[in-house]
């Protein structure tokens, strides 16, 4: 019998199991509910951004399937950066024993503002803190995401990066900008020791029988299986332009998947939509396809297909 | 499951009380009993609502805010959307079932009970609610050839007092081989609590707020806080609304 290849990597200095991390925002809106995809063996969680306040988010439909991927917006529901302390420490309590990383995700309108949320969570002490500049649904609230931006990206980098007290950043960056490789280089000169892309891109379904689009805030942000082959691609820009580990997120629903975007340069993998497609367990699902990928092409550790397609 | 949403027409809608309406729409659903769909009138909004009737489609409408009265006011021909069926319904096993419904429960128990007398099984029904009026679809389950008993708070009519009550001396009675209910988190607790006492298989019906309807925004979690019986992290959209619990092999 063959050893089980080795599926463990390190993300900057957090080991995770496995490369696979629960993407933001899907299912990471409570303690319970993290607790259960750590059960499923993700690698890591990240929790539903939050932000300086509590926001209910936009009326329904909020989300809808259509032929390629998903459309939502939910709007950032959050329950304000003072509450959320209380649940991510009691996720902490729950993941500690699994020994999973708890990755803790916040967005803010300033980066004046990202830097007093940024105090405030690091309270929580996350293993990593997502700093979402990437959310498309909240343009009324917020104007234009900082990730469309080098300057204004770099600029929410540093405030974060000194109010977070030493805890390693992700700064999570968008697919709709001319230059997300130039980007990617701003936040990584201004302290981001990871980068997570990619947040969904903006995007619109209407139902012509109703002749309206379907979700109240009109556009939403795409993801699933046809945001793939555009993280795909952002990610292998990435990875030529900073040297830091990259989250690559966006339409990862198999193994085979996982492994693709790790070959275009990601150390993880984040999961999204895949728990709509493949049910809350996708994570256990894609662990198991991964590591049968890497055993039948005789591959003994994850990290040889690291980096492999560049 | 479909995420995606499809037009539907009203074919007929008739008031069966002053807040309540029944409404059928043209083709068929190919759900369990117990699925639920995430209706949308656009520029209104979007809500979830249990499938009480499955060929034709036909839903229960409570009138109790903006949503619901929107969708009294359609006529027959007027288009609605529907996302679904979605989640996880109900499942027959033995010979005699007794359900238990309270307000616009009685819907998804129609269809279970519709689904349950096609196949010769015998279905007590027990309906709750604060006074006459509210005892939804009492005549749709009696002409199933079900058995009716019912509980109102103000005595108006059957039992005067609560369902729970007449569940418990039925459940003395007559050795049921399930217990399905849908009701307000309240009702299913209390339901949950007698089953485990009796030793009797059930599944219950929760509610919880839904946003997405898809497993995915986390909105719909039913915590253990609630019933200890549930698993962590229980989306009611995903893996309920119906919750299986089994006492016997
Ligand atoms: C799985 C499920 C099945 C349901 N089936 C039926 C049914 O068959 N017939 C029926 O009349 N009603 C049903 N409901 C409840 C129905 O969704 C609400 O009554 C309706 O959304 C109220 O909307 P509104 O704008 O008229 O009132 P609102 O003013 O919005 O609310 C009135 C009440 O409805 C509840 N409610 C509102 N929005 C939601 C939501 N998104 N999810 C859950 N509860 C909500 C609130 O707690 C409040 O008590 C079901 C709910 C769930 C979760
Ligand atoms: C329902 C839903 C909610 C999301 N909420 C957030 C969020 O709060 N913060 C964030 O950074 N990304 C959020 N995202 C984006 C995901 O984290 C991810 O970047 C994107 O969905 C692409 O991955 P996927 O195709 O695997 O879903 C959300 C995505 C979905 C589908
Ligand atoms: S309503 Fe979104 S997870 Fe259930």
């Amino acid at each position: 019998m063959k050893h089980d290849p080795d599926i463990s990597v390190k993300l900057g200095r957090l080991s995770l199991k496995n490369p696979l991390v629960l993407a933001s925002g899907v299912m990471g809106t409570s303690p319970e509910l993290l607790h259960r995809v750590a059960l499923s063996g993700a690698g890591a969680v990240t929790a539903k951004s939050c932000g300086p306040t509590l926001r209910t988010g936009h009326p329904n439909p909020v989300m809808v399937a259509w032929e390629h991927g998903l459309l939502n917006a939910i709007g950032l529901t959050n329950p304000g950066v003072d509450d959320e302390v209380k649940l991510l420490m009691d996720a902490k309590q729950r993941l500690n024993p699994l020994n999973v990383p708890l990755i803790a995700s916040i967005f803010a309108g300033s980066a004046e503002e990202f830097g007093e949320v940024a105090s405030i969570v690091a309270e929580a002490e996350p293993d990593l803190v997502e700093v979402n500049i990437s959310c498309p649904n909240v343009h009324d609230d917020f104007g234009l995401p900082f990730a469309a931006d080098a300057k204004s990206a770099a600029a929410v980098t540093r405030a974060v990066k000194q109010k977070i007290g030493g805890i390693p950043i992700a700064v999570k960056l968008a697919p709709n900008v001319p230059d997300i490789g130039r980007i990617a280089k701003s936040v990584v000169d201004a302290g981001s020791d990871v980068i997570t892309a990619i947040n969904t891109m903006p995007g619109m379904v209407i139902d012509v029988d109703a002749a309206q689009p379907v979700l109240h805030n009109r556009s939403g942000g795409l993801s699933g299986p046809a945001l793939k082959p555009i993280a795909v691609r952002c990610v292998a820009e990435i990875a030529q332009f900073v040297d830091v580990p990259i989250i690559g997120t966006g339409g990862v629903l198999t193994g085979r998947d996982a492994a693709e975007m790790m070959m275009a340069g990601a150390t993880a993998v984040g999961v999204g939509s895949a728990l709509w497609y493949r049910g809350p367990d996708a994570i256990k699902l894609i662990k198991a396809e991964l590591q049968d990928f890497l055993r039948e092409n005789g591959y003994k550790s994850v990290c040889e297909i690291f980096r492999k397609a560049l | 499951m479909g995420g995606k949403f499809e037009a539907r027409k009203v074919t007929a809608i008739s008031k069966i009380n002053p807040v309540t309406s029944w409404i059928r729409f043209d083709g068929d659903i190919y759900a369990q009993p117990g699925q639920f769909v995430m209706v949308w009138l656009p520029k209104i909004g979007e809500k979830p609502f249990s499938i009480a009737e499955l060929n034709p489609l036909g839903l229960l409408v409570v009138d109790v805010g903006p949503f619901s009265h929107a969708l009294q006011a359609l006529q027959v021909g007027d288009s609605l959307w529907v996302k679904g069926p979605l989640g996880q319904g109900f499942s027959i096993t033995g010979e005699r079932l007794l359900l238990v419904g309270g307000g616009y429960g009685s819907a998804p128990l129609l269809a279970l009970a519709k689904k349950a007398r096609a196949q010769n099984i015998t279905v007590d029904v027990c309906l709750g609610a604060r006074s006459e009026a509210g005892l939804l679809l009492s005549d749709a389950f009696l002409e199933l050839g079900c058995q009716v008993s019912y509980a109102t708070e103000d005595g108006s009519l059957g039992w005067h007092g609560l369902v729970t009550d007449i569940v418990e001396q039925k459940i003395q009675a007559i050795a049921y081989d399930l217990l399905c209910a849908c009701g307000p988190t309240g009702l299913l607790s209390a339901l949950s609590n007698i089953c485990k006492t009796h030793r009797l298989d059930n599944q219950l019906s929760w509610e919880a707020h839904m946003r997405c309807g898809m497993g995915l925004c986390g909105s719909c979690l039913v915590s253990q806080n609630i019933d200890e019986l549930l698993p962590v992290g229980w989306l009611a959209c995903y893996d309920g609304p119906v919750f299986y619990q089994k006492f016997r092999d």
